[in-house]
C-alpha cells in the first residue's frame, strides 16, 4: 500500500462528509474513527472500495440483460394486451415523431447503464494495474459518471407515471411487469458502484513530481 | 491524533485527497484543486440566509406538489387524477414493492427529507437559537443528495404525457407547476450552500 500523499507534512485523512482534515497516525489508518466535526465515520480510503464496486459492477451487468429482455409494462385496452419493453417504448417515441424525447430516452435507458458500466470498470482496472496514465482525466471521467447515472431512472418513472394515471377498469389499464424490477436494479446498483468507488485511489500511484 | 483545524487552516480535496492552506476566495468565486481539477469549495456571501430562504420556499412548494393533482386523465368521460404519491401507491397496490419504494425515495422522501433537514440545521444558526443533532441532520442532507431525482422525474413525466397524448386528454394540475418551480428552487439552495461555512458555525454552537 502506498503512503498518503504527503502534502504539507504529516499523514492525514479527510471525512468524506464535511470535508474535515485530521492528522493521523499510521497504526490509527486501520481503525474505524468518527469524525469530531459531523460525527461520520472517516476512512483514509473507502473500505474495500474495488471489491465493492466490482461486485455491485457485476451484478447490474447481470440485471442488465433481463432489464432489457422483459417487458417494463403491460397495458391491457379492451381486453387487447401489449407488453412495452424498453427498446419498444423508443421505437414507438420514435415512430410518434417525438425523436428528441425518444432520443433521450434511448440515451438515458440504454446507453447510459452500459457506459457508466464500461467507465467505472475501466477505472477500478486502471487502479489494479496501478495505472499513471492521465489521472486529471481519470478523476474528471469520476465525475461524470457521477453526475450521468441518475438519468436512467427515467424509464422506472414513465412506468410509474403511467400506472397512476391509468386505470380505467376495462377500458384501459397498465401494469408493471418483471423488466421494471431488474431495470430499478441496474439503476441503484450501478449508483452504488459509482458511490462505492474512491476517486483517491487514483492518485495513491501517482508520483507528485509530475505536476 | 488531533484535529488540523486547530491551528492551521488545511483543506482537503476530496477528489484526489491532497491536503493545501485554505486559500482567499472572494465570495461567488470558487476554488479548484491543483492537482485533480475538482473544486474544492465554493465561498457565497450570506450562504445560510440564502440557502434557508431557498428551503423555505422549497417547503411550500412541497406542500403544493404532494397535496394537489399532478395530473388528470380523461378518456371518454372517465377521468382519473393523479397526486406525486399516487403513482408509489399505485405500483405498491401491484405488489412492486422494490419499484415502490425507489420512486418514493427518489421524488418524495429524499428531497423533502433535503428540504426538512436544511431548514433544521440553517434556521437556529440564523436565529441564534440553540439545537439539538444539527451535525447528523446536515450529514444527512449530503447523504440524501444522490438519492434526490426530481428533475428526472419531470423528464419522465413529458415522456409519459406523450404516450398518452393520443390516447386521451391531459391536463396539467396545480402540482405540476408547483414540482417544476421546486426543482430549481432545491438545487439553488443546495448550489448557494457553503458547507463548510455551516460546519463551522455548528461546530462553534457545539
Amino acid at each position: 500500500m502506498s503512503a498518503p500523499s504527503p502534502a504539507l507534512g504529516g499523514l492525514h485523512a479527510q471525512c468524506q462528509t464535511c470535508s474535515l482534515v485530521m492528522s493521523m497516525t499510521m497504526e490509527a489508518l486501520g481503525e474505524r474513527i468518527g469524525c469530531s466535526r459531523c460525527g461520520g465515520m472517516i476512512h483514509h480510503r473507502k473500505p474495500n472500495s474495488l471489491t465493492r464496486t466490482w461486485a455491485l459492477l457485476i451484478a447490474a451487468g447481470i440485471c442488465y440483460v433481463p432489464a432489457n429482455f422483459y417487458p417494463i409494462m403491460q397495458v391491457t385496452s379492451f381486453g387487447y394486451k401489449q407488453s412495452d419493453t424498453i427498446i419498444s417504448g423508443v421505437i414507438y417515441l420514435f415512430q410518434h415523431g417525438s425523436w428528441p424525447l425518444a432520443f433521450i430516452v434511448f440515451v438515458a435507458s440504454v446507453v447510459v447503464p452500459v457506459l457508466k458500466v464500461i467507465l467505472l470498470s475501466s477505472l477500478v482496472i486502471s487502479v489494479q494495474r496501478r495505472s499513471q496514465w492521465r489521472p486529471r482525466d481519470r478523476a474528471r471521467l469520476y465525475r461524470i459518471v457521477e453526475v450521468i447515472g441518475r438519468w436512467s431512472m427515467v424509464d422506472v418513472y414513465v412506468v410509474t407515471i403511467l400506472v397512476a394515471l391509468v386505470h380505467l377498469g376495462t377500458m384501459a389499464t397498465i401494469a408493471v411487469e418483471q423488466g421494471a424490477i431488474f431495470f430499478g436494479a441496474v439503476v441503484v446498483l450501478t449508483l452504488l458502484a459509482a458511490q462505492s468507488f474512491d476517486p483517491r485511489l487514483i492518485w495513491d500511484q501517482i508520483e507528485d513530481s509530475d505536476d | 491524533m488531533r484535529e488540523s483545524r486547530d491551528w492551521v487552516p488545511l483543506i482537503g480535496c476530496q477528489h484526489c485527497d491532497s491536503v493545501v492552506l485554505e486559500p482567499w476566495v472572494p465570495d461567488g468565486g470558487s476554488a479548484t484543486c491543483l492537482r485533480c481539477g475538482g473544486t474544492l469549495f465554493r465561498r457565497q456571501r450570506q450562504t445560510v440566509e440564502f440557502t434557508l430562504a431557498m428551503a423555505v420556499s422549497a417547503a411550500i412548494l412541497l406542500v403544493v406538489a404532494n397535496v394537489y393533482p399532478f395530473l388528470a386523465f380523461e378518456l371518454q368521460g372517465q377521468a382519473t387524477e393523479t397526486t406525486l404519491v399516487s403513482g408509489v401507491v399505485a405500483l405498491w397496490e401491484q405488489g412492486q414493492f422494490a419499484v415502490s419504494a425507489l420512486v418514493f425515495l427518489t421524488t418524495v422522501l429524499a428531497p423533502a427529507s433535503q428540504v426538512l433537514l436544511l431548514l433544521y440545521v440553517l434556521a437556529p444558526i440564523h436565529l441564534e437559537w440553540p439545537s439539538w443533532g444539527a451535525a447528523t441532520a446536515f450529514r444527512w442532507v449530503e447523504h440524501f443528495r444522490p438519492w434526490s431525482m426530481m428533475e428526472v422525474f419531470l423528464i419522465g413525466i413529458f415522456v409519459a404525457l406523450v404516450k398518452l397524448r393520443d390516447m386521451a386528454e391531459i391536463m396539467p394540475g396545480l402540482a405540476l407547476w408547483a414540482f417544476v418551480l421546486l426543482i430549481p428552487t432545491l438545487a439553488a439552495a443546495l448550489a448557494f450552500l457553503d458547507a463548510e461555512v455551516v460546519w463551522r458555525r455548528i461546530e462553534e454552537a457545539k
